[in-house]
């Protein structure tokens, strides 16, 4: 009720600008367009974990190109707008190609490359104007009407920047845009359901140069005039400024601090040069201090201040059942997953050294071995989060020895992690959800316009399923990062489960439980193996496996020890020898 | 174009070259031991210069002010902290180190300033001044940060050359300088002629990059320094501080920069904001070296300067252009020469 009373508020406060006097219309639509470029930039940074320097130099090309060809060939600036799109948008995905494969600080390093080559060209290249620019550059045209009245234009720019805040809202709340918000904690959490990292990432960053084009086109055709010098490096920080100013998680906060930012700016440049009797945008200096003590105070912004006083978002309603598609599951005793002689090299050092075992469906196998034993790296082997140096590994009839981890996860193949992999703001429920990637199909298409709500609400009563399945039904409206670490765990199985598994692999799922905890998980495996799942565990706790699992394989330093009942693992002399160093 | 225009251009090529290796070197070094892309790195540039030119008019620099002004602030937090921590006997010893070396430099400037000493004193105290600049920027703005992601610190990397700049501006204004030359030499090689001061340069930069090679190949604190580049909890796991490490990178990087300011002073006209872009152009060197490997940062800085150098003759109003669209072909040529795995955290 509160945040739509506060909305509501906000939209009157935006629609009553125009009454004021001509001065802080033009400051309004000037909010309006950076808060445009400054909603990409949340996307990017504050969800993604990416950054860019560069949105000032997208907005660059939009304004340049609609300049150029509405003035010199007389072209229809909806035409422009089109090419403009398609140029920055062509860009953005040449230097995400480029630079996101990579570590994290090639993307903005080379975006203020480009930002800083792109204001010279500007500059230097006499077809563009040089630094004196474009001028007169043609009004739009809509409905056969001149928008050249700056309160009419006003609301336009304030209607495509709350249209782009309403995509941009259906976006992270939609199966691409959980994925997306995954990003921050490493990609190897979406890959293992199926997402493309790579992918994502280069969808937001480009995703962001749209909205900065946008931002530009309607800038050259508001001020109908163009030159270099607001498309320069300092302009694209600016913009980075009002984000981590505004609140860098959440849209509402580049709104914020687009608006704190310009009307500081606005100030600063009235009082200081008085102040110091000297000419210049001393205003930097505040703002660069500004920016360190919000980094090293108040990393959520302003907008976490507001948040704090909102009421909590209220829960979406679950519907009782989901009609999502289930796979065939293999018939019991069929061969599953064949590890035939693996090896994984570190250089001289071998971690995994020609492993082989088998599992059947429906059977419950645990791996087990002394710390270092080189247990995780064969998980990680057969997830295909590492490469193997050697031999293969066959799921059912298929070679998967080789494929990437989405491909593998493809086949049916489901994980937790050892260190738990859960995105801390979202709540359980929406982390379960993840799980689902590859049973939906919605892309970000209709995630931004909100044709996906049917899907969601399926989406939403499997992963509601999952969580009554594991028996967490009460913590799935509670922010994942609240949960113990137990409950954690219990979460990431069900997220595994949401992706309709024929095998589910476990990375030691009862480290740092309490007993009860532990004995709750090991009733869950055994009921989830009575409804014809199979499970690879890896642990060290052997009570917790003797009475759970069908075989066991032992493993010590990369090789396997021994193999069988679990009885038998029990009195193996061999085994008795690694773990208690001899009887 | 002839031998004697390519050998001219290759001359200034290797002068420019020469100092990008040295920005190139510091902004590996800062990268490694603090996770920090070291974007004011300019600013010491531009800083030493300026200060040089200050001290040369008889004027007290106003990095003198910038130097006093940051030693208050960290005084101020030290005792904030210390007091709020219930360690108060620590505070005489913690306010010594920070405000007196500030203070002595300070008062070492106001005396030496209208003196007109010999120019080596001058750069000298030049040094002197800026050094320190880098530790305290670290200790305010980095040091709370280090548990934070690279992102964060990027972020405030920005923020810091923002402040700089505008400090910049506000101490020396918004005039260029040129510093005379080290030496007035003019030696001739058949149709070559080299100036003194590029000798100076390319001897200096290489005697300093030889001296750091020697640091951290065999003493024992340069092996240390390496160690916290390599990995940080591993080194403080046997005894090896990372706020000290880092400190004594920045303290690093601002000789380094300054060392580059003050060289290049009588070569180019040095404004407040032009360090900024003679940063950058270390930095497209130290990417090529993947911003770890020394050698091919070494390389790719040389390539820089020689890009640059032939650029501005061909096409002089692209040559930073050029400079700078370099980089994506480099990093092209990194991102497909490389493969990527995720480390665990």
């Amino acid at each position: 009720m509160i945040r739509r009373v506060g909305f509501i508020l906000f939209l009157i406060l935006v629609s009553l600008v125009p009454l004021c006097s001509s001065y802080y219309i033009t400051l309004g639509s000037y909010i309006g367009l950076y808060s445009l470029v400054a909603v990409g930039l949340v996307l990017l940074t504050g969800v993604a974990g990416l950054t860019s320097f560069g949105q000032a130099a997208f907005m660059g090309v939009a304004a340049y190109t609609t300049a150029m060809l509405t003035v010199k060939f007389g072209w229809s600036p909806w035409l422009t707008l089109l090419i403009a799109l398609a140029l920055t948008m062509a860009i953005a995905f040449v230097l995400g190609a480029i630079t996101l494969r990579m570590g994290g600080h090639y993307l903005p390093l080379a975006t203020i490359a480009w930002g800083i080559s792109l204001f010279f060209l500007f500059g230097t290249i006499p077809a563009l104007g040089g630094s004196t620019g474009i001028a007169d550059i043609p009004a739009l045209q809509l409905f056969g009407m001149e928008l050249r009245d700056e309160k009419v234009f006003y609301y336009l720019i304030w209607g495509v920047c709350l249209v782009a805040l309403w995509i941009s809202i259906n976006l992270l709340d939609s199966r691409e845009g959980r994925a997306i918000r995954a990003l921050k904690g490493g990609v190897s959490m979406v890959e293992a359901f199926g997402a493309s990292g790579h992918r994502l990432k280069n969808i937001v960053f480009i995703y962001s140069a749209f909205l900065a084009c946008l931002a530009g086109w309607l800038y050259a055709h508001m001020m109908r005039f163009v030159n270099p010098s607001p498309f320069g490096l300092g302009q694209g920080i600016e913009f980075l400024f009002m984000i981590v100013i505004g609140g860098p998680f959440s849209v509402w906060g580049a709104i914020t601090g687009a608006t704190i930012i310009t009307l500081m700016k606005t100030l600063l440049q009235g009082i200081l040069p008085k102040l110091i009797s000297q000419t210049g945008n001393f205003e930097i200096i505040v703002f660069g201090i500004m920016i360190v003590m919000v980094l090293q105070w108040m990393r959520g912004g302003v907008w976490s201040l507001v948040e704090r006083l909102l009421p909590p978002k209220p829960n979406k309603p679950i519907n009782e059942s989901s009609t999502l598609a289930h796979r065939p599951q293999p018939a019991r005793g069929e061969p599953l997953l064949k590890v035939d002689a693996v090896t994984k090299a570190y250089g001289g050092l071998l971690a995994v050294k020609k492993m082989s075992f088998e599992l059947s469906a429906g059977e419950i196998v645990g791996l087990i071995g002394p710390n270092g034993a080189g247990k995780s790296t064969m998980f990680n082997l057969i997830s295909g989060e590492l490469p193997r140096t050697a031999g293969n590994i066959y799921f059912g009839s298929e070679k998967i020895s080789g494929l990437r981890p989405p491909q593998i996860a493809r086949r049916g193949l489901s994980r937790t992690f050892q260190h738990v992999r859960l995105i801390p703001g979202m709540t359980a429920l929406e982390n379960v959800m993840i799980g689902t990637y590859l049973r939906t199909h919605d892309g970000i298409f209709s995630a931004g316009l909100r044709l996906n709500r049917a899907t969601e609400a399926q989406v939403r009563a499997e992963a509601a399923r999952q969580m009554r399945r594991v028996g967490l039904e009460e913590s799935m409206f509670i922010p994942a990062g609240n949960l113990s670490l137990g409950k954690q765990r219990i979460v990431e199985i069900a997220r595994a489960l949401c992706a309709d598994p024929v095998l589910l692999l476990l990375d030691e799922p009862a480290a740092g439980l309490r007993y009860l905890e532990k004995q709750e998980l090991a009733r869950l495996l055994s009921d989830l193996r009575g409804e014809g799942l199979s499970v690879l565990i890896v642990e060290h706790d052997m009570d917790f496996l003797m009475n759970l699992v069908d075989r066991i394989v032992v493993m010590e330093f990369g090789e396997k020890l021994a193999e069988g009942l679990p009885g038998e693992i029990r009195s193996n002399p061999d085994v008795l020898e690694a773990y208690l160093g001899g009887v | 174009m002839d031998v004697s225009t390519i050998l001219i251009l290759a001359q200034d090529g290797l002068i420019n070259g020469a100092i990008y290796v040295l920005l190139a070197v510091a902004l590996i070094l800062v990268f490694g031991v603090t996770r920090v892309v070291l974007i004011p790195q300019g600013e010491f540039v531009s800083y030493g210069a300026l200060t040089l030119a200050s001290l040369q008019l008889g004027v007290m620099p106003g990095t003198v002010w910038l130097l006093l002004i940051l030693a208050g602030i960290v005084a101020a937090m030290e005792t904030v902290r210390l007091v709020s921590s219930g360690a108060g006997r620590e505070l005489p010893g913690a306010l010594a180190i920070t405000l007196v070396p500030p203070i002595a430099i300070a008062a070492l400037a106001k005396m030496c300033a209208s003196q007109h000493l010999a120019l080596g004193w001058q750069v000298l105290l030049t040094m002197l001044i800026v050094i320190p600049l880098g530790p305290l920027v670290y200790r305010l703005a980095f040091r709370p940060l280090a548990d934070a992601s690279s992102l964060v610190l990027l972020i405030a990397a920005v923020a810091v050359h923002f402040v700089l700049v505008g400090l910049g501006l506000l101490f020396f204004g918004a005039e260029g300088v040129r510093t005379p030359p080290f030496s007035d030499a003019q030696l001739t090689f058949g149709t070559l002629t080299v100036s003194g001061q590029s000798l100076w340069v390319c001897a200096t930069s290489f005697t300093f990059i030889a001296l750091l090679a020697w640091f951290f190949s065999r003493t024992l604190y340069g092996k240390a320094l390496r160690a916290v580049a390599f990995n940080r909890n591993g080194a403080r796991l046997v005894g090896i501080s990372p706020q000290l490490a880092g400190t004594f990178s920045f303290a690093l990087a601002a000789a380094i920069g300054c060392l580059s300011g003050v060289l290049i002073g009588p070569i180019t006209t040095v404004y407040y904001d032009s360090g900024f872009l003679i940063g950058l152009k270390g930095f497209v060197g130290a990417i090529v070296g993947g911003m770890a490997s020394y050698p091919l940062a070494a390389f790719g800085s040389l390539m820089v300067g020689f890009l640059e150098s032939y650029s501005s003759f061909w096409l002089s109003g692209y040559k930073d252009v050029m400079v700078f669209a370099a980089i994506i072909p480099i990093l092209l040529w990194r991102s497909l020469s490389s493969v990527h795995y995720e480390e665990e955290e």
